[in-house]
């Protein structure tokens, strides 16, 4: 009950926020005090892109217990699917005006539009492709990953190679994709010029309206049956598959559908923030990620979107007021939350959700468990 | 390893040859000796254009002019002075303390309107051509190893210009390897000089062939013109140089690779105890290990400050005192943080990371976001070549120091105290604690133990990377693939890890580059975590499944 109640809060609030900004920006005049400038609006909308991305790894981590290093790829091929879309409706305004190549093509000459480009001109492929990419990826991925049975901490760090392989590919410059300089400089989205303020307006409350999509979605995955056997196999995975289950295929659906929801969240930040760059596949980028879900509460739908929410508005006011400090507030924020707040902000006021159990008692880790023989043969 | 054979084919052959030798030398010598005339020896080196400039060193270093060796030290002391505008002589001076004295000479002049003089300047490339004349210069020296560095740069120079200065520093050489390289010098500048008979040619080209290297190869090939069956002799050669230095190539590539995989095994080790033995996800390694690469620094300035003598010893103690300050980091981190979380390696994972960030945010405020400079001690540095291989000393030494840390670290835990507390722990925790082990202070030690590991691994590291607050990130996944790969709590394996990934690194990259490689090897660890989760060397039994 109090999580239906939840859930309608948090659509409320993030429907109810986004257009009561839209018309403070659009219908209250520039001098007034109540006015919401459009730095406001571009961040808020970055910020709604974000809470896609923590939802995406809220589903996984939260309700199926992978703690997943690497969404940030996901993001950021949804990203760059949207780049390619923008780059193409560059055309001949670039520097260069070839109506076909972008100009960084151009520059490193090449004469010839690579094949994986085509179709990007059209919007719909492009949308098609920021859900299909990271589909396709996820769905490898996780075939291989959860068939033989890797899990804890080895399929964190593997997820983490990922997004790290992926980073490096992109920032070679014969991928195609820019290199290290990314996608930037973009025009118009179907027609909208980017730059006025009406379009990032809009791109704001649309991200609002996926972003509530994705929460209905999520919530009502998490609720359904399937979300139980999930929340089974995240507290005991041995004892759930001894039930009958094959806890390989739940996984690797809540996982595919996680990655496309980060993928979505990717193509509509790229739009907002005008650029995509390999450095969004940085490993220290996917974890700061996690971290928006265990300030919120691991496991609650909402406190997920409040944990980003939260987390890169603080990240803004210190960044521009003591870039210093920074650092050391997102790592004391990793250190405070793991040792004092295992349940997050949503734990301090939420008794009945489902609570998340600690993965296991001592005895039961794997590494501890494995090493107990092992010790013995260090030595010999 | 290949001298025999060689050492044989020139015995057989300088008794017939020898008197014809001498006798087409002298006639080459008549010949050459114009155009050496015509070729002033000072002619370049005071060149406006660098280049130029560095060939007119060689030029005169090789030419024998007695006067050679005080122009080339005036030149690089600065010394050497020109005429401002050009002239067809080209004058020279050299300054001394009580005027000016003509370079070709020495004979004091007049001294000349500064306004007319220009000094001769000295950039980079200049420079590295006059410390490459010098050794020329030695080949009278009376210390072999001067005169080997000499006979090489003649060889490099390969001028027909300097067959004469060859030949008689031939005569009178008597150490071998010397007058080897002697004789290959000769021989690549009689090639060079287009004269001598087919069988002079042919001679030349075999001494030439038992130099395997890249620059027997492209002067070989540079040779143009030369009659069908020294031609044909020559691609001959150059075939067997080639697949020679092939084979070098490869034994190259092997040794980087060791070498790259004991710079893994050391910046494995470390985590081979806190993550292999205690089972802790460790974020916060790379950057112990960074802690230690900046205690290196700090006991180089402490010690450049208070004890300048024991200038060369800095990196033998910054061993232990990085042990000593990164174990205590260790243990501060295993009392504060990690034993709140034995058992939950997700959330370990989460809250080391935020750890890394702090430490990394800490060292960037207290010594600056740059890189700090690290010096190498004298004995660490320069090479040694070992047929066609170049090793660095450096990288020797790491390697050697990698294998004995790994070795002291079994030591460590098959006999020490110490180590028979960690397995009794590790093994059963609470029969340990009633057989009245103090388990909380064994987890801090091992923790501190790794730690303190990690901190060496940074002494090591500070002497081929970069010091800065980003060191330990660019280790950090490569630990971790190491330690997986060599399956978890097996120190061999972690040993077998590091060696596998890196000459597999090594031996990929020339294919694909360095990025492809890193690629390349990180889609082998998801594959092979597939194929085995438990690593190379599983542990076998029901206790290896959770």
């Amino acid at each position: 009950m109090r999580a239906e109640r939840l859930t309608v809060v948090t659509l409320g609030c993030v429907l109810g926020g986004a257009v009561l900004l839209a018309a403070l920006n659009l219908l209250t005049a520039p001098a007034s005090d109540l006015h919401a400038p459009n730095f406001v609006i571009s961040l808020v909308g970055k910020y709604l892109c974000y809470a896609i991305l923590a939802l995406a790894i809220d589903l996984v981590w939260g309700y199926a217990g992978i703690l997943t290093l690497g969404h940030g790829a996901f993001f950021a091929l949804g990203g760059y699917a949207m780049g390619m879309y923008l780059m193409r409706q560059i055309g001949v305004r670039g520097v260069y005006a070839n109506p076909t190549l972008p100009d960084f093509m151009v520059f490193i000459g090449w004469n010839k539009l690579p094949w994986y480009w085509y179709g990007f001109d059209h919007f719909w492929f492009a949308v098609a492709m920021a859900m299909l990419v990271p589909g396709i990826l996820a769905f490898a991925f996780g075939w291989f990953a959860f068939r033989s049975r890797v899990s804890g901490v080895y399929l964190s760090i593997i997820t983490q190679a990922l997004t790290y392989a992926l980073m490096l590919a992109f920032f070679r410059n014969d991928m195609g994709f820019g290199g290290n300089n990314g996608m930037t400089d973009f025009k118009e989205i179907l027609g909208f010029p980017l730059n006025r303020e009406t379009t990032s307006v809009g791109l704001m409350l649309i991200t609002a309206l996926v972003l509530s999509a994705a929460f209905v979605l999520t919530h009502a995955m998490t609720g359904s049956r399937f979300g139980k056997v999930l929340i089974a196999v995240r507290d005991t995975e041995s004892r759930t598959r001894f039930l009958g289950y094959r806890p390989e295929s739940y996984k690797l659906v809540v996982w595919l559908a996680s990655a496309m929801i980060a993928g979505i969240g990717g193509a509509l930040y790229v739009p907002q923030v005008g650029i995509i760059n390999p450095s969004e596949f940085a490993p220290g980028n996917s974890i700061e990620a996690v971290i928006w879900v265990a300030v919120g509460g691991r496991g609650t739908l909402a406190g997920a979107v409040l944990g980003a929410i939260l987390v890169n508005l603080a990240k803004t006011m210190l960044t521009s007021a003591l870039p210093e400090v920074w650092l050391f507030a997102i790592g004391a924020l990793f250190i405070l939350v793991t040792l004092f707040l295992p349940r997050g902000i949503m734990g301090l006021f939420t008794t009945c959700l489902p609570a998340v159990v600690p993965e296991a008692t001592p005895d039961a880790v794997p590494g501890i468990a494995a090493a107990k023989s092992a010790a013995s043969e260090i030595a010999g | 390893m290949s001298r025999g054979p060689r050492e044989g084919r020139r015995c057989r052959r300088s008794s017939p040859h020898g008197l014809f030798a001498c006798v087409l030398l002298t006639v080459l010598l008549t010949l050459s000796a114009p155009v050496r005339a015509q070729q002033e020896p000072f002619a370049n080196i005071a060149s406006m254009t660098a280049d130029v400039e560095a060939q007119g060193v060689t030029a005169l270093a090789v030419s024998g002019n007695p006067r050679a060796a005080t122009v080339i030290n005036a030149l690089r002391d600065g010394k050497l002075y020109t005429w401002k505008w050009p002239r067809p002589d080209c004058p020279l001076y050299i300054r001394t303390d009580t005027g000016f004295v003509d370079a070709r000479s020495g004979a004091p002049v007049t001294t000349p309107a500064a306004s007319n003089l220009r000094r001769v300047i000295v950039n980079d490339s200049v420079r590295a051509a006059i410390e490459i004349a010098e050794g020329a210069l030695d080949l009278s020296s009376p210390s072999s190893a001067a005169r080997l560095k000499a006979a090489e740069v003649l060889f490099q120079a390969s001028d027909p210009g300097a067959l004469a200065l060859v030949e008689k520093a031939l005569a009178k050489e008597h150490d071998a390897n010397v007058a080897r390289v002697l004789r290959q010098a000769y021989a690549a500048g009689q090639l060079k000089s287009g004269t001598g008979s087919v069988a002079e040619r042919l001679a030349a080209v075999r001494e030439l062939a038992a130099r395997p290297d890249l620059s027997t190869r492209s002067l070989l090939s540079s040779l143009q013109s030369q009659p069908p069956a020294v031609a044909a002799a020559i691609t001959t050669a150059i075939g067997a140089i080639d697949y020679k230095l092939k084979l070098w190539g490869l034994a190259e590539n092997v040794y980087y690779g060791i070498s790259l995989g004991a710079v893994l095994l050391l910046a494995a080790s470390g985590l081979a105890i806190t993550f292999g033995v205690m089972g802790v996800i460790n974020m916060a390694h790379g950057e112990i290990v960074m802690v230690g690469a900046y205690t290196t620094f700090v006991v180089q300035r402490v010690i450049a400050a208070f004890a300048p003598a024991l200038d060369q010893f800095g990196l033998l103690i910054a061993v232990p005192a990085a042990f000593v300050v990164a174990g205590a980091l260790g243990v501060l981190i295993e009392r504060t943080l990690i034993r709140f979380l034995y058992g939950r390696p997700l959330e370990t994972l989460l809250a080391t990371w935020g750890l890394s960030l702090i430490l990394q945010q800490a060292v960037r405020s207290i010594f600056g976001p740059t890189n700090q400079d690290v010096s190498s001690p004298e004995w660490m540095s320069g090479s040694i070549a070992f047929g066609g291989l170049t090793l660095t000393i450096n990288r020797l030494w790491i390697i050697l120091f990698a294998i004995l840390v790994l070795g002291a670290l079994m030591a460590v835990l098959r006999w020490g105290r110490l180590g028979r507390n960690i397995r009794a722990v590790t093994q059963n925790r609470r029969m340990a604690a009633a057989m009245g082990i103090r388990t909380p202070l064994v987890d801090a030690l091992t923790f501190g133990l790794g730690s303190g590991i990690a901190g060496m691994a940074g002494v090591a590291l500070s002497q081929i990377d970069n010091v800065s607050p980003n060191l330990g990130q660019n280790y950090i996944i490569d630990s971790f693939i190491v330690v997986v790969v060599g399956g978890v709590g097996n120190l061999w394996g972690t040993l077998f890890g590091a060696m596998i990934l890196g000459v597999v690194d090594k031996f990929v990259e020339p294919f694909f580059g360095a990025v492809l490689a890193k690629i390349a090897v990180l889609v082998f660890l998801v594959l092979f975590i597939q194929r085995r989760p438990q690593g190379l060397f599983p542990l076998k039994g029901r206790v290896a499944e959770a």
